[in-house]
């Protein structure tokens, strides 16, 4: 009688879900590239402002006048008033990203929030939070940031939430619309059999099924409230000077245009490059956490 | 489509503009500070005249008041007077139309006339190595930062080279075609990269949907060319998903690039609307905002009709 061998070698265990997200995200390269480029920025903002000799609002009277140009003590210049650039420019980054993080945070909890209910209670719940999404949605967001900021001049706590409460109508969109397709599924209605409420029923059953869209909205997120943060602070509405931000450093860069056209390059080239990064980031985690099979 | 829907969806604009503007009145004059800031400082004005300026403007009522006050006559067609200028506000708003939908309509035809052949080749060669170059360029297309956009050409065209003028509507004394001409390049390739990057991605998706289905290989079986079948049968459905993101785009650069228009010194809405800030005039801020979002409900709307128009399966009853 012939032995059968089963050939064991090539039985493979199934993969866990987060391991597949990571390899699937792995073979995304852009994103990877992303990733690693906002890694490297976090360490420089971090690490950086203990390494410059100067500080973000320290001036040298000799260069005070106009830009100085780049030299060796100087990596990027000088600006009108005889503060180094460079270091500008890494305290600027951490206001810039500490913006976009927090903003995302509190659109992201805030979208959640609203689109679960939503997608929950259904009925009047629903009626009533997604009229005044499609309020939100419908009066242009610049100017009413603009407006926000301009009039009632924040501060930048107040400012970050403002971003934050102007962006999230899109995460309870789609919340909403995840809620309303796994309301209906059996796990929830055992767990409901078994005696849940509504609020564990929510957050503990629902909530985590839901996780993928929900984290690739709040990358994208990152992306808008820096770009939106950037863009008041560059037509002087947002964080003042002389606190730096990637926006107000190309504010001021662009009334010496002419003369000093190095200072309007880098602070843009960080906005574009981090927004980029964010962007691809973003793109790699919705491929790795929803496949389309 | 029945006249009966089209009613329906634009009486349920109604409610929303009704939101929109307990919103946008209540953040406008709860703010604190007003309008008449820069006479409270002038010695020269007296608290009397400060109180009649104050009254004639109602701005001496409790809020809810000059709310009610506002839609009565918002709703009959007079939108209030320019407290910076004095004018009615619909007079301001309709002086600085034009460069707008000039600068608009000529950043919006250029969008269109690049996106769809971009998202057509980059469909049509899904894969390629000019598809992924072409996916690139939109990504940095959506992440760059229009005022950093509008301050490099600004720096390469007029600073560097001299080609362009940096700013304006016209030159002083100036104003012929070609001079105006020079003057729109730049804000409206900047107002249009941003749209072409996000129009193209959106014709592309619809479009790799659209030629993977049946009708598609039909049409090649009865020996249509390449272009006839991407043409004549599959762009009109493959337009269809991004009609919405396109009519949306569309109202917001209508009712004023506020960044573009700034740094280009362009006199449409988008200046009018900071001028406006600057100057904390009420009425006209909010004559302006309710305009823009009036302009995303109807672009809306007109998304939903479009979809119908397009594609008979869609039924609104």
């Amino acid at each position: 009688m012939a032995e059968t061998v089963m050939p064991l070698a090539t039985i493979q265990p199934p993969q866990s879900y987060g391991r597949r997200v990571v390899k699937r995200f792995l073979k995304h390269r852009p994103a990877v590239a992303g990733l690693a480029f906002l890694l490297l920025l976090a360490v420089i903002i971090i690490v950086g402002p203990f390494l410059s000799p100067y500080t973000f609002d320290g001036q040298d009277f000799t260069l005070i006048g106009s830009p100085g140009p780049m030299t060796a003590q100087h990596w990027l210049g000088t600006d009108e008033l005889g503060r180094d650039v460079a270091t500008r420019l890494i305290y600027g980054g951490r206001v810039s990203l500490a913006v976009g993080l927090a903003g995302a945070i509190i659109a992201t909890i805030a979208g959640t929030l609203v689109g679960a209910l939503s997608g929950f209670y259904r009925g009047w719940t629903d009626a009533i939070l997604m009229r005044f999404t499609d309020v939100m949605l419908s009066i242009p967001t610049l100017p009413l940031v603009l407006l926000l900021s301009g009039l009632f001049r924040p501060s930048p706590p107040l400012l970050v939430a403002i971003v934050g409460m102007l962006i999230w109508m899109g995460t309870a969109r789609l919340v909403r619309s995840q809620f309303l397709a796994l309301r209906e599924r059996e796990f929830v209605e055992a767990a409901r059999a078994l005696g849940a409420g509504g609020a564990r029923l929510m957050f503990r059953h629902i909530l985590p099924n839901a996780i993928g869209p929900i984290t690739v909205a709040a990358t994208l997120a990152v992306g808008s409230a820096i770009m939106l943060e950037s863009a008041l602070s560059f037509l002087g509405f947002g964080i003042q000077p002389p606190v730096p931000t990637w926006g107000n450093l190309l504010n001021s860069a662009s009334s010496w245009l002419s003369v000093a056209p190095w200072l309007a390059i880098p602070p843009g080239l960080l906005i574009l490059c981090t927004v980029l990064a964010v962007n691809f980031l973003g793109d790699g985690l919705r491929d790795a956490m929803e496949p389309k099979e | 489509m029945s006249l009966g829907y089209v009613l329906r969806r634009l009486f349920s604009a109604v409610p929303l503009l009704l939101g929109i503007s307990v919103i946008l009145f209540s953040i406008i004059h709860l703010a604190p500070g007003g309008p008449l800031d820069m006479y409270t400082e002038n010695p020269a004005v007296s608290k009397e005249a400060l109180d009649q300026i104050a009254a004639a403007y109602g701005l001496d009522q409790p809020v809810p008041v000059q709310y009610v006050l506002w839609l009565k006559s918002m709703v009959v067609g007079d939108w209030g007077y320019s407290i910076r200028t004095g004018r009615p506000v619909l007079t301001e708003i309709v002086l600085r139309l034009g460069p707008t939908l000039e600068l608009g309509g000529l950043a919006l035809l250029l969008s269109l006339v690049i996106a769809i052949p971009l998202g057509i080749i980059s469909a049509s060669r899904r894969g390629s190595k000019l598809d992924s170059s072409l996916t690139l360029a939109s990504f940095a297309g959506i992440s760059i930062p229009v005022f950093w956009l509008a301050l490099l050409l600004q720096l390469l065209f007029s600073v560097q080279l001299g080609w362009l003028p940096s700013a304006g509507y016209k030159s002083i004394g100036g104003g012929d075609f070609m001079d105006r001409l020079s003057h729109i390049v730049m804000p409206a390739a900047v107002l249009s990269l941003a749209t072409v990057a996000s129009w193209s991605r959106f014709i592309r998706s619809g479009m790799i949907d659209v030629l993977n289905q049946d009708y598609i290989r039909t049409a090649y079986a009865k020996g249509r060319s390449e272009r006839g079948v991407v043409f004549l049968h599959a762009l009109r459905n493959a337009m269809i998903p991004a009609v919405t993101v396109i009519a949306v785009d569309f109202a917001t650069v209508i009712s004023g690039a506020v960044i573009t228009e700034t740094v280009f010194a362009w006199p449409g809405i988008g200046r009018l609307f900071m001028e406006s800030m600057d100057g904390r005039d009420y009425p006209m801020l909010m004559g302006l905002m309710m305009m823009g979002s009036l302009g995303i409900i109807m672009a809306n709307i007109i998304a939903d009709l479009a979809y119908a128009a397009l594609d008979p399966r869609i039924r609104y009853g």
